[in-house]
């Protein structure tokens, strides 16, 4: 394994086997310290298994690990630096949330005082003392968030922290990962909304069918991927003759709702409009895009959106 | 470990389990010491399976405990409910990944959580103690028994005794809850397989063949109580339960050691 000392987490060949069913294939990624890493994969893709199996959880099958340069052998040489909400907040629900959040408290040997400011931080001062079971989906995501930050961690784990958060619930909780981030906290979160990893995470993890298929930087997994330049002709009738001079060019080129895509640089668009014109086609429209990392991912994972 | 029982007691203490779980025991202790007096000598029955209980007996020293010793296997019972509920609760509502997180030595969590509801089960069998107590004194006048014998040393003794032994009971039915609750991880299966077990399906079979009494799990734990006429000794029934106990709690805490936690 790496050297881990600048590693929040890392994993070599983590593998979990459920009977005939292998939840996570021989998983080998890093996450450095400090930074906000997504952690991306469809429904049953072994998302919430690695992250169970990094908090001590589960035990893998195979394969090994470190957290805070810790081994995952020992999770009790790590637990306390670190904050977690694991798929989805789960409280008891006739207790209030600032009594829920004191019983966890109590078990982590954290000062009480400690309570209150994190049910302000999350938006729930005035909520504290009503019982659980009273909560909105959002209110209990932000409790959920509240108790991972009890240890006050120096990595932090979410797994799909924004499920149930309203527009402004989401931004409150971009803007709580940036901040902790910027303290120095590591955030290591998963989320189906690939549009949310994009907006706040410097590293990406991408799992599909419990193997890793990318483990890097988002900004280079962005700049792997050409950039379209998208043309639509006034009439449909000259989609033909475009595509004919696209290819032409050797250029790659598919045709998505009567319009060309076009897999080319930005700097092609002049020559591609002159082209066009010479060739007595009017383009209602040309735009040069850069696919969002959701696009980078379903072209990836081979999935439909 | 005094982390844990300190979690563990603010959620035992919650008004609705605490105060009900309390107030079901103070009622149960003072209908059963107060029908004893009230009917004492009743050839119809005022005791134990329609057993008759004589001013007389009453006004011996273990007259004092008698009501507390009927109410004793109902304790145990309440127990075993409160035990299994509240640890196979942390799998019904998936909390236990939270203590787990917070806790990661896992038999701190299971030795920390036994105590806090000992101590809660402490507090039950203290306070029907103390309300039997009292609704026997209320009552001695009107079923003209005689009390100077229960301030007596041998009155004191056998209270202490009783105190210890119904203890001992309550503890045992909440251990196999507990016990159930690991195995099940659902308070409503843990609970049912409980009660059925101790309520229906051992009365059955040691009714059927007297012979399995001896070896039934909650015969012995009743028997630890002393109010019924068992055929087998109490050293032989503190055996039996230590070893049902003791291998049944080894079992189910191995088990929770190494069990993955995927709910």
């Amino acid at each position: 394994m790496a050297n881990s000392s600048h590693l929040a987490i890392s994993v070599t060949d983590l593998t979990k086997i459920y009977g005939e069913r292998t939840a996570l294939s021989h998983a080998t990624f890093s996450v450095p310290l400090g930074t906000v890493c997504g952690f991306v994969g469809p429904n049953g893709s072994g998302k919430t298994t690695t992250i169970r199996m990094l908090l001590g959880l589960i035990t893998p099958s195979a394969g090994t690990g470190t957290v805070l340069g810790e081994e995952i052998t020992h999770p009790e040489k790590y637990l306390p630096r670190v904050g977690a909400m694991i798929e989805g907040p789960a409280f008891y629900p006739a207790l209030s949330g600032r009594e829920n959040l004191r019983v966890l408290a109590s078990l982590g040997g954290f000062d009480q005082s400690i309570v209150d400011p994190l049910l302000e931080r999350v938006g729930l001062g005035d909520r504290g003392g009503s019982k659980f079971k009273t909560y909105s989906l959002g209110m209990k995501q932000r409790l959920g968030i509240a108790a991972a930050l009890l240890p006050n961690p120096h990595l932090l784990v979410l797994d799909e922290p924004t499920n149930g958060l309203d527009p402004n619930g989401i931004h409150e909780v971009r803007s709580l990962i940036k901040d902790l981030a910027l303290g120095g906290t590591s955030v290591f979160v998963s989320s189906h909304l690939l549009s949310e990893l994009e907006m706040i995470a410097e590293h990406l993890v991408m799992l599909r069918e419990g193997k890793v298929i990318y483990n890097g930087r988002t900004a280079d997994l962005l700049a792997a991927q050409q950039p379209i330049l998208v043309a639509k002709p006034e009439y449909h009738v000259d989609i033909t003759k475009l595509l004919d001079i696209v290819k032409k060019h050797d250029h790659s080129v598919s045709i998505i709702d009567g319009a060309a895509h076009i897999l080319s640089p930005a700097e092609w668009a002049p020559t591609l409009n002159r082209l066009a014109f010479e060739a007595g086609i009017t383009l209602a429209s040309l735009t040069s895009v850069l696919p969002t990392l959701e696009e980078t991912f379903f072209e990836m994972t081979g999935d439909s959106q | 470990m005094i982390n844990v029982i300190w979690a563990e007691m603010r959620k035992l203490r919650r008004p609705t389990l605490l105060l009900s779980t309390m107030a079901i025991v103070t009622l149960l202790t003072t209908l059963f010491t107060f029908l004893t007096f009230w009917r004492v000598g009743d050839p119809n029955g005022n005791g134990r399976r329609g057993e008759m209980v004589t001013a007389q007996f009453l006004s011996t020293p273990k007259g004092i405990i008698y009501g507390f010793n009927l109410v004793a296997f109902l304790l145990g019972i309440v127990a075993l409910c409160i035990f299994a509920s509240q640890t196979a609760q942390e799998y019904t509502y998936g909390t236990l990944r939270n203590l787990l997180v917070r806790q990661p030595a896992r038999m701190k969590i299971l030795a920390g959580k036994y105590l806090s509801m000992v101590l809660f089960a402490m507090l039950m069998v203290l306070l029907s103690l103390i309300s039997s107590v009292i609704v026997a004194y209320l009552l001695a006048p009107h079923a003209h028994v005689t009390t100077t014998s229960w301030t007596t040393s041998a009155g004191l003794t056998a209270l202490a005794s009783s105190l210890g032994n119904v203890l001992l009971s309550v503890i045992s039915f909440g251990t196999v809850g507990m016990i159930l609750g690991l195995l099940f991880r659902s308070p409503i299966s843990a609970i049912a397989t409980g009660v059925i077990w101790f309520l229906i399906l051992e009365n059955i079979l040691a009714g059927l063949v007297t012979s399995t009494a001896k070896w039934l799990p909650g015969q012995n734990i009743t028997n630890l109580t002393t109010t019924q006429n068992f055929t087998f000794t109490y050293q032989h029934s503190l055996t039996m339960v230590a070893i049902y106990l003791i291998s049944s709690a080894t079992i189910v805490s191995l088990l929770f050691k190494r069990r993955d936690v995927a709910n």
